[in-house]
């Protein structure tokens, strides 16, 4: 491996910054978000920007590729702040050339207010939690906005921002492939240049978590209806000119998400702010780093002037090589295997027989999950990383 | 064992009374034997550990018991005179019934204890029919009465009613705040006769049961019929035709506690350095060596596994720890026997042979549990005879060991007399289970109100599911109890099941010809239920010879993927990954399948 060049100028250099706050908790949620009666900005300002100081005294040799603000819901959050946080990062890295500064938000009217403060506090993407184009699934789904207020607000974003993405949830209680192809289908008229489109996931410790373990939340799809949302949202979105450049991420070709294809790509990327994880490169050895994840702890950690982070762990050659691999494999590009050896001495033989099956194809030092291998993917991984 | 407590000489025979305790799981047979013991000072309070006869947890769970047990209780009654009462605790399940028949035997009389809140039910029948054929004395005793529930009046009609045993003086005992405990002692004083039997005759002792100590070598339980067993005698197992010199004899108090001898009507133990619980048969009969008895007591039967299997272990790095796993508990098991087995796709495992499929059960849930072996259970099988065109004959215990059928003449199955009995509302369900097994019916009597259908059955068709099935149909309210009769010839063949075109050897079962389709669709339809998709579709065969019966398709996996897979799920997904693939390690692959360990038991589960 030491013919490699280090992961962060292959894959890029990315920030990743969690606002953990929410106005509610939606039921389907597992992310490290919070409802809180007030927020004090300036005082979760002064910890976020002591975090970048610490973090650029290790990195700011580096050249940033993007800024994610996720959360929680950082559209939330003061434009000031966000001017600051923002202002912060350009005094401290170098930045590339189509440097990509995306904020998460939700549609409504009150957040579409503050779209013009992110624009000028320098935000050139925003990623809108849409989640669905009919009130009564929006509802369910735990929403608080209607689909005319989200396609206001989404009006709005398109005049603010240079680029919009918006979020979908498919595979809902009771839908048909009918209806979620003509949802779909009216959402890319809406000319969005990114879809996340992602299959509903029922995740252990959410609220939708608990009313299935109870018999609850009927009507979710079998094995093979979900497998025909997927199909027919890939002949959807490649007939549209947005297909799939990842398992749930559609764009037309250049407007892919920057700062997500670090992660996929394996570059390294910094996590600011409670529950964040990053992954560094520091001195030939890669890094796994955590903060604390509740909100409290994190932000009373960093006013006593101590890291915002648990103490870090090595990732291991054979665990980066799993990571390299379960996250480049969700890409078309697939994931370049160039200079790096596999750990165990099968993994050519178990390429080869999932290849023979049509699950992956090998172009010289690249391996690609096939149309085929992409909906079973998990199925392809546990094969291939025995 | 200190000398000094060494026990008075042998008691009077009428100042003996033998009895076991018939009883449903939870009508507190356990609570009620405690409280007997306890409130006759056998056990110091400080001693009293709660349930003292029950031991296994798997004995416990299942509301069975495997083992006979017996304590010795030392009584003063009301009238004055002291008595010894032995209570021996019997095994109660169909699998053992040649055991509880033993035990039963070794007593005079019965306790028949049901809670008083619930009534009669299914097990209680099975073994009060035990201790009737024993010509017991049976004291009723209708335990609970504390409880608001409690229903003493109906329940002694039902006693009189579905078991037709007089219950006008049935005992009311609270087990749990004593109530009614002195009037039982005094029942069991009172109402059961004292054993019979010749001090001066040859000695003859039953061996009620046997088990493995650590220190002392085989413990054997027996019940001096006639004549005198001293410490030091050499005795004869006769039906074992081997010879022993005692080391020791003595009571259970329930601890061990040694005596000088036990004669006519005792219960008691005897150790002499025999190594295996295997020479020491449940039922024989135990004699001096010389001027012994001339013939042994009736009723004996060598105990022979009738239904065999393979254990092997999931992970085959676990092999040697298996081995060492059924050479502890055949120490402790003579009815178990075990050879070593290599099959094509499961490696090195065991074909081990049991009494029944609940024994079988029994054995495969100690080796997972005490020894931590996860292990993959193969088909059960009976033991065919099959005869050979040059007039030998073999015996088939493994469907994969099936000579070549031009070779065959003909194939001969084990046969069962089986004996329910069944509440009225039920019979038809029961008749129809039986017909369905191949059945034929022999008897349908009534037992008072209740039928009692005697069915000559394949024991190939009962020793898998037949008894769940019988419990289910019949809410639980049926009594099942079977004998081996003999082997009759039938149209039997070999079935295979092939699984992505692949026969699977432990899934190959022996099949009458006539229910070979039905149960080759079944099977085949349950285990594409049972193997996970794959990604690839697997087809799944039932085959006799080279002709496919009944095929199913399990179609290939089309959706599983993460839809969510960014930065701050890497480790969490990694690891999420990393145990998918050691549940994976869990399943044994065939070809490339992957087969999920309960597969091989559960396919073979009939619902109909």
């Amino acid at each position: 491996m030491a013919a490699e060049i280090d992961n962060w100028q292959r894959g890029g250099f990315g920030l990743y910054l969690h606002w953990p706050f929410c106005q509610a908790k939606c039921p389907y949620c597992d992310f490290n978000s919070h409802v809180a009666a007030h927020i004090d900005q300036e005082r979760w300002g002064r910890a976020y920007l002591a975090e970048l100081d610490r973090l650029a005294g290790e990195t700011d040799d580096r050249v940033l590729t993007s800024v994610f603000f996720g959360g929680g819901t950082p559209s939330l959050m003061d434009p000031s702040l966000v001017a600051a946080i923002l202002d912060r990062i350009t005094a401290r890295w170098r930045l590339t050339n189509d440097f990509e500064v995306t904020l998460e938000a939700n549609p409504t009217s009150i957040e579409a207010g503050r779209f013009a403060g992110y624009r000028s506090a320098g935000v050139n993407r925003v990623s809108m939690g849409m989640q669905a184009l009919d009130d009564g699934d929006l509802r369910r789904l735990g929403r608080l906005h209607g689909v005319d207020e989200g396609l206001r607000a989404f009006d709005i974003a398109r005049d603010a921002f240079e680029r919009v993405s918006f979020d979908l949830i498919y595979a809902r209680q009771d839908q048909t492939v009918a209806q979620w192809e003509a949802e779909l289908k009216r959402a890319i008229g809406y000319a969005a240049d990114h879809l996340s489109l992602y299959q509903l996931t029922v995740e252990d410790g959410t609220a939708f978590g608990d009313r299935l373990a109870r018999g609850g939340l009927k009507g979710l799809p079998d094995e093979d209806r979900a497998a025909e949302m997927y199909e027919v949202t890939q002949q959807v979105t490649s007939a549209a000119g947005l297909p799939a450049y990842e398992i749930s991420n559609h764009a037309a070709p250049g407007s892919e998400s920057r700062h997500n294809l670090v992660y996929w790509r394996s570059g390294d990327w910094i996590g600011v702010g409670p529950g964040a994880h990053g992954r560094l490169d520091l001195n030939g050895t890669r890094w796994g780093t955590e903060a604390p994840k509740a909100p409290g702890k994190w932000l009373e950690t960093v006013e006593a002037g101590q890291p915002g982070e648990l103490p870090r762990e090595a990732v291991s050659q054979v665990e980066a090589w799993e990571e390299r691999l379960m996250m480049g494999l969700r890409l078309s590009e697939g994931v370049d295997l160039h200079g790096l050896a596999a750990p165990d001495a099968g993994f050519e033989a178990r390429v080869r027989g999932l290849e023979e099956m049509g699950m992956l194809r090998r172009e010289r030092d690249r391996l690609f999950a096939t149309a085929a291998g992409r909906p079973v993917l998990n199925a392809v991984l546990r094969e291939l990383l025995a | 064992m200190p000398e000094a407590l060494h026990m008075r000489a042998m008691t009077e025979l009428s100042h003996i009374r033998n009895f076991s305790i018939v009883a449903h799981i939870d009508h507190g047979k356990s609570t009620l034997a405690d409280r007997l013991i306890q409130s006759t000072g056998t056990v110091q309070d400080r001693e009293m550990k709660a349930q003292l006869l029950d031991s296994m947890d798997i004995e416990r769970e299942r509301g069975i018991t495997i083992k006979a047990q017996t304590v010795r209780i030392d009584y003063k009654a009301l009238n004055g005179e002291s008595y010894v009462l032995n209570l021996i605790d019997t095994p109660g399940h169909v699998d053992f019934s040649y055991e509880v028949s033993r035990s039963m035997r070794a007593v005079e009389g019965s306790l028949l204890v049901v809670d008083s809140t619930q009534g009669v039910e299914a097990q209680t029948l099975a073994n009060v029919y035990h201790a009737i054929d024993a010509d017991h004395e049976i004291v009723p005793v209708l335990n609970k009465i504390d409880l608001p529930a409690s229903e003493p009046d109906r329940v002694k009609e039902q006693i009189e009613d579905v078991i037709g045993i007089d219950a006008s003086e049935a005992m009311l005992v609270s087990a749990k705040t004593g109530v009614g405990i002195r009037e039982t002692l005094e029942a069991i004083v009172h109402r059961l006769p004292a054993p019979k039997g010749d001090r001066e005759a040859p000695l003859k002792a039953m061996l009620v049961d046997s088990w493995y100590d650590l220190y002392l070598g085989v413990v054997v339980l027996v019940r001096i019929m006639d004549g005198v067993l001293k410490k030091g005698d050499r005795v004869k197992f006769m039906q074992n035709d081997t010879v022993h010199q005692v080391d020791r004899i003595g009571v259970f108090k329930p601890g061990m506690l040694p005596v000088d001898e036990l004669g006519p009507g005792e219960i008691g133990f005897l150790t002499a350095s025999i190594k295996q619980v295997r020479d020491t048969k449940v039922g024989d009969t135990i004699t001096h060596e010389k001027k012994g008895a001339e013939k042994p007591l009736p009723g004996f039967a060598p105990s022979v596994p009738v239904v065999f299997c393979g254990l092997f272990p999931v992970d085959s790095a676990e092999f040697e720890d298996l081995r060492n796993a059924i050479e502890k508990l055949a120490l402790n098991d003579a009815s178990f026997s075990s050879e070593m087995e290599t099959s094509a796709a499961l490696g090195f495992g065991f074909r081990c042979g049991f009494l029944g499929l609940l024994h079988l059960e029994v054995i495969r849930d100690r080796i997972e549990r005490e020894y931590g072996i996860d292990l993959i259970t193969t088909a059960p099988s009976v033991v065919y005879h099959v005869h050979m065109r040059d007039g030998t004959m073999h015996e088939l215990h493994n469907p994969a060991d099936m000579p070549d059928l031009t070779h065959v003449d003909h194939i001969e199955e084990p046969r069962i007399k089986a004996t329910i009995m069944v509440p009225d509302d039920y019979l038809g369900d029961v008749l129809k289970l039986c017909q369905d097994r191949r059945g034929i019916q022999e008897e349908l009597t009534y037992a008072g109100s209740r039928p009692l259908v005697v069915y000559d059955l394949p024991l190939n068709e009962v020793v898998f599911d037949f008894y769940d099935r019988l419990k289910s149909v019949t809410k639980g309210y049926a009594s099942f109890d079977y004998q081996i009769t003999g082997y009759r010839q039938d149209n039997l063949v070999k079935m295979q099941i092939l699984v992505n075109d692949e026969p699977v050897d432990a899934l190959s079962i022996m099949v009458h010809r006539d229910r070979a389709e039905s149960r080759g669709r079944a099977m085949v339809e349950k285990l594409k239920e049972l193997i996970p998709r794959h990604m690839f579709k697997i087809p799944i065969q039932a085959a006799i010879g080279g002709k496919v019966i009944a095929r199913e398709t399990l179609s290939a996996m089309r959706k599983d993927v993460t839809a969510k897979c960014y930065g701050g799920d890497a480790t969490r997904k990694r690891k999420l990954l990393d145990k998918q693939k050691a549940g994976k390690k869990k399943m044994r692959q065939f070809g490339k399948v992957d087969i999920p360990q309960e597969a091989f038991i559960s396919a073979l589960k009939m619902d109909g």
